[in-house]
């Protein structure tokens, strides 16, 4: 301080920090809600989850319905493609993780894995992902009969060439994550309940 | 550096410049601010900046009158500026082209920059700004081709928005957390076009305030010139009015042929044909391709097969513009000086060119229906691009001998000009 030599804070320094900590703070503190506002406000946490009737799918057939303003895959697979997603080996994979919200973190992404319900057994014919492509966002193209996407007989993201196989996981970057496998409950035999 | 000192001659004037020295600001800094006497076709580019900037907040202003930022309405309101407000269709055409023309002028500003060395010492602080400023304009650009709410309107800000998951990769759930609160939803929505227009609507302000900090720089050094060498006396400068008023007059009007030709007769030319279909969030298009200002840094983005290195690479590729005053070792400016570096110049103009057009094709294209996968020259140039500032930059400057630099501004225009 200009008024003093000595070493020895004086009351002014003190004042002068407390002041300057205290309207730091407040400072600060005005920010909270200027950047929490563009959180996602209650209307739109509130469109949680919607149910889906199976029943009209054929066998083989992807669909896609819309769920928190995304698109969501619902994949009736035949016996052949459950087989070929079965036979795939774990360690073979880009993302050995099953991404799976109804399972821990770290379970791996066998086919049952990522096929699992919330509660009760898989039904291996039912594959429900996230139809969003974990690379920017696009929405990956399901193969059909008629047209296959990729070489893994799955998804192809047009965008930057993302490849998903059967059970939707990435078999060819740059994605580099399976697509994300929703929480969902069979709600019975034709009916479930996502979200 | 100053023009001859401003001397108010009437009474109301001194009355002013004693309050508020406005004609005096005016007269030492525009009209008679000494400016090279040398400066070609390459320095009117900053005038026309300034003009685009004007046009781009005067059209966007009027825009505005007529824009509904909301999901449900967006796309019908800009059909509706363009069917039935009265010249609707012309100022959308020109704000969307204007974006266009804003950007080249940009790129040939840059490159001037780069070739004549205005970007080294004491004028570094300039050419920072002038990166701010690049930025600044890209997040706007960004925003408003956000606004129609049209296909490549909705993934493109899909695309770009999922910059930031990359950060999942770093620590699991930051990247979510960010995009989360960009989009403000779980998707991009009804609340991320407000907040878009918002901003929009903010950032040239921004800009203009960055514009003003850019000049305040320059009028610091004063202006480089074609020889890259010092002012040493009146002899080498002119005042800038009339000499670049009229001379900026003249190729600004040859840039505003340019800009008409492209708002009469291709309005369209360099927009995307899905972009007037209406935003679908569960149909992503064949192809997203960013409008052509970004696509080589598309190109960058897409040749890295690993997310968050690609997202990383991007943004290194922007921020290393800012280190290039330093990374520039030769304290030779003008690349007439330098036939080494004057090359690998030209190289680099060609390797962004090159990246420009990878990042317009497919993902899966290859080189001239040759088995050569395009992405690979993608990968060539990414590489170039960083090799060039990084280190082909500072070595070149270590080894290369300049040509003898003249004595001054004026000597070598008198010599080539003896009549004079």
């Amino acid at each position: 301080m200009a008024h003093s030599q000595s070493d020895e804070p004086t009351r002014r320094d003190f004042l002068y920090v407390a002041t300057a900590a205290v309207g730091s703070l407040g400072a600060a503190a005005t920010l909270i809600p200027l950047i929490d506002q563009m959180n996602p406000s209650a209307d739109v946490l509130a469109l949680a989850s919607i149910e889906i009737d199976l029943a009209p799918i054929q066998l083989g057939q992807s669909v896609v319905f819309t769920w928190r303003s995304h698109p969501l895959f619902v994949r009736r697979r035949t016996p052949e493609e459950i087989a070929e997603a079965k036979a795939v080996k774990v360690e073979d994979l880009l993302d050995p993780v099953a991404r799976n919200a109804s399972l821990p973190d770290n379970a791996p992404a066998t086919d049952e894995n990522r096929t699992k319900p919330r509660e009760g057994a898989a039904k291996p014919e039912w594959l429900v992902t996230v139809g969003v492509c974990t690379h920017l966002g696009c929405t990956p193209e399901a193969s059909t009969a008629r047209s296959r996407q990729g070489d893994y007989g799955g998804w192809l993201c047009h965008c930057h060439g993302s490849q998903y196989d059967l059970a939707g996981r990435v078999r060819v970057g740059p994605a580099p994550r399976n697509l994300d496998v929703p929480t969902f409950t069979y709600l019975s035999d034709t009916r479930i309940r996502v979200g | 550096m100053h023009g001859p000192t401003y001397v108010p001659k009437y009474g109301f004037t001194r009355w002013l410049d004693s309050r508020l020295p406005l004609l005096r600001f005016t007269q030492e800094h525009i009209a008679s601010y000494p400016t090279p006497r040398n400066l070609n076709i390459w320095y009117t580019f900053g005038g026309i900046l300034s003009f685009c900037l004007t046009v781009q907040i005067v059209t966007g202003i009027v825009l505005a009158m007529h824009y509904t930022p909301d999901s449900r309405l967006a796309f019908d309101s800009v059909e509706h500026i363009m069917r039935d407000v009265n010249a609707g269709w012309l100022l959308r055409y020109l704000h969307s082209n204007g974006a266009s023309m804003f950007f080249l002028a940009v790129y040939i500003h840059m490159f001037r920059g780069l070739y004549y060395g205005s970007h080294k010492a004491p004028r570094e602080m300039i050419w920072i700004l002038g990166v701010v400023l690049y930025v600044l304009m890209m997040a706007t650009a960004f925003l408003g081709y956000t606004l129609p709410w049209g296909q490549m309107s909705f993934w493109g800000a899909t695309v770009i928005t999922n910059f930031f998951s990359a950060f999942d990769s770093l620590i699991p759930g930051l990247g979510t957390s960010i995009v989360t609160w960009l989009w403000g939803g779980f998707g991009v929505d009804n609340a991320t076009l407000h907040r878009f227009f918002s901003l929009h609507y903010l950032l040239p302000f921004a800009i203009a305030g960055v514009v003003v900090l850019h000049i305040w720089a320059l009028h610091v050094p004063g202006n480089n010139n074609p020889l890259g060498i010092d002012v040493k006396g009146p002899q080498d400068t002119v005042p800038f009015h009339p000499y670049y008023t009229v001379k900026d007059l003249f190729y600004l009007s040859c840039f505003m042929i340019l800009y008409a030709y492209l708002v009469f007769f291709s309005p369209n030319l360099l927009g995307h044909p899905i972009n007037y279909a209406p935003a679908n969030p569960i149909q992503t298009p064949e192809d997203i391709v960013p409008e052509w200002y970004f696509l080589p840094f598309y190109a960058i983005l897409r040749s890295i097969p690993s997310k968050l290195i690609g997202v990383l690479a991007l943004f290194v590729s922007l921020i290393t513009l800012l280190f290039v005053s330093w990374l520039d070792t030769s304290r030779v400016r003008s690349a007439r000086f330098r036939p080494v570096y004057k090359q690998f110049f030209w190289i680099l103009v060609a390797d962004v060119i090159i990246l420009g057009y990878v990042g317009s094709q497919p993902v899966d294209a290859s080189l001239f229906n040759t088995p050569i996968p395009l992405v690979w020259l993608g990968r060539i140039g990414t590489l170039y691009y960083f090799l060039h500032f990084w280190v082909i930059t500072p070595l070149v400057g270590l080894i290369e001998t300049p040509k003898p630099l003249p004595d001054s501004i004026a000597k070598p225009v008198l010599a080539v000009t003896p009549a004079e």
